[in-house]
């Protein structure tokens, strides 16, 4: 049954599962075929719900990866003590049906401002930043971007293939925190304020930053963003849950 | 109509030999989920105390040394939450509140639970005395972490677990019944979870 | 080191989270919607304002005091919705 066309209302509709494709041993990319989607902006999410045999019904939002006009496509990472990740992560499989709900979300969006971009991502929270930068690219936007990107490990690297070719104008600076490969001489351990001094846009040249991850991290690398004088309004934060949220 | 997800169950596992120590809609958890409606509290032990409040004057106050002097309970109890996950066999170290209560002269008929943050809840004084509620600082053979409430929380397995309160400092002793932080937004006001007393109204 | 008195509400998602839930409750995008903390005044997007949903209901709190700005229960399908913690909201 298709969802009504009214103008603001969200209504779940039935989607259905293209594809799904491993990003690293715990992240996976589903494919989604959604008769009625209406298009989505970057940075944008979509609800996703679940309904078991018995009727019990989970809720979970996961941001989409693709960019605007590019079939929908989400990532999903994968948490342990998880409720529907390990679901989606091992279970799903193409074919099969789920309910979805979007696109969400006027505030963490990038709309192809002219300005300099700053996207710090912890871990999953790059998941958003890939629409971004297709989008970036769709538009032939020349706006200076650079992605600090914290993962545990390279093997923790959610597009890693991609991101070797980000695209001109566009930086990828890595820091690993648990474990790096031999030789490596990018940056190690968590984002540090003083990382972020270095390399975070000036404040002078009114950069736009999003920040996305674990409540923790974003809220370090906000903070810290703000203190090297970027105003609150131009660093737009989404939290993402940990244990016990997914 | 939703349709299934085929082979989506969550977390939850089948009752089996355990289904008669289910409520009605609850189900099965072998997790201990943490839900919370906001910031952790975390009042250091040296500041920490335990009160039993009535008529706006405190009738009794402990320090955590004084708490850890009462006798010591091993309780094992089933919970139920609201939000539907039951866990069976959950394991607590505790003080009895009727132990504490004991301590204090009153007529009081209803209790108010007041905690760290804010929250609060309450219950009939018939309902945390007679051996049905604690004051549980340890859980599973350690010290109750703060995510679950610690240094102590209430415990009130009977009843639906928002009524055992987090982070809670104390009790107020009243004559007429008041309602609490999640019975004011709409949650039912005593609570049963075998007859499915979830909201207000049930 | 973390700051004290979780200033960090490292526990915390924000308005986005409920992005969804909103705009199913207002029938309009909501995380640009600007709220006035009744307790203390501040205003903020509802996107960043601190957000409980591991709770028997959603609760969303003022970052600058952690007041209560909103709660939400769904019952029987139904979404209520408690304001009252909120001076002013308004959409963008």
């Amino acid at each position: 049954m298709a969802g009504t066309a009214v103008r603001g209302r969200l209504t779940w509709q039935v989607a259905t599962v293209e594809s799904v494709r491993p990003e690293t041993a715990s992240v996976r990319t589903i494919d989604l075929g959604v008769p009625d989607w209406a298009g989505h902006q970057a940075g944008q999410h979509l609800d996703i719900r679940l309904t078991a045999e018995d009727g019990y019904v989970a809720e979970r939002s996961y941001s989409i990866a693709s960019a605007p006009g590019e079939p929908v496509m989400v990532t999903v990472e994968r948490l342990d003590d998880g409720e529907v990740s390990p679901y989606l992560t091992e279970e799903l499989r193409t074919g099969d049906e789920i309910e979805v709900r979007g696109p969400i979300g006027g505030y963490f969006v990038w709309d192809g401002e002219d300005a300099p971009l700053l996207l710090a991502a912890g871990g999953s929270g790059v998941v958003p930043f890939r629409s971004i930068l297709r989008h970036r690219a769709a538009i032939g936007s020349a706006v200076p971007v650079r992605l600090l990107y914290s993962a545990r490990s390279l093997a923790d690297v959610i597009y890693r293939a991609e991101l070797e070719h980000p695209g001109d104008g566009v930086e990828v600076i890595y820091t690993l925190t648990r474990q790096q490969p031999a030789g490596w001489t990018g940056h190690t351990g968590r984002v540090t304020p003083a990382l972020l001094a270095e390399v975070a846009w000036p404040a002078g040249q009114h950069p736009l930053a999003f920040v996305c991850g674990p409540t923790a991290f974003v809220e370090t690398v906000a903070a810290a963003l703000v203190s090297v004088g970027y105003p609150p309004d131009r660093v737009k934060t989404e939290r993402y849950g940990g244990a016990g949220a997914s | 109509m939703s349709p299934i997800s085929r082979g989506f169950h969550g977390r939850r596992r089948e009752p089996a030999g355990d289904a008669g120590r289910v409520p009605p809609g609850q189900y099965l958890t072998d997790d201990f989920p943490v839900l919370s409606a906001g910031p952790t509290p975390h009042t250091p032990l040296e500041k920490w105390t335990f009160s039993i409040r009535q008529g706006g004057d405190t009738s009794r106050s402990w320090s955590w040394a004084d708490i850890r002097d009462f006798p010591e309970e091993d309780v094992t109890a089933d919970i139920h939450c609201v939000t539907r996950w039951s866990k069976l066999d959950t394991r607590w170290q505790a003080v009895s509140i009727d132990t504490l209560l004991a301590q204090v002269e009153h007529q009081a008929r209803y209790v108010l639970a007041f905690c760290d943050g804010g929250y609060t809840t309450n219950l009939p004084l018939a309902d945390v005395t007679g051996g049905q509620a604690w004051l549980a600082y340890g859980y599973d053979g350690s010290p109750l972490p703060p995510e679950h409430g610690g240094p102590a929380r209430l415990l009130v397995p009977h009843l639906y677990f928002w009524k055992s309160a987090k982070w809670v400092r104390g009790l107020e002793l009243l004559g007429a019944d008041e309602p609490g932080f999640w019975e004011r937004y709409g949650y039912n006001n005593y609570g049963d979870p075998w007859r499915e007393q979830r909201y207000a109204g049930d | 080191m973390t700051a004290p008195d979780n200033t960090q509400h490292d526990e915390a998602l924000d308005g986005n989270a409920i992005g969804g839930l909103l705009q199913e409750i207002f029938g309009t995008e909501m995380t640009t919607a600007v709220g006035t903390c009744a307790s203390c005044g501040a205003t903020a997007q509802v996107a960043e304002t601190l957000v409980y949903l591991r709770a028997p209901g959603t609760v969303v709190r003022c970052r600058s005091c952690t007041a209560i700005l909103l709660v939400v229960i769904r019952r029987d399908e139904m979404n209520c919705v408690d304001l009252r913690g909120l001076a002013a909201l308004e959409a963008v």
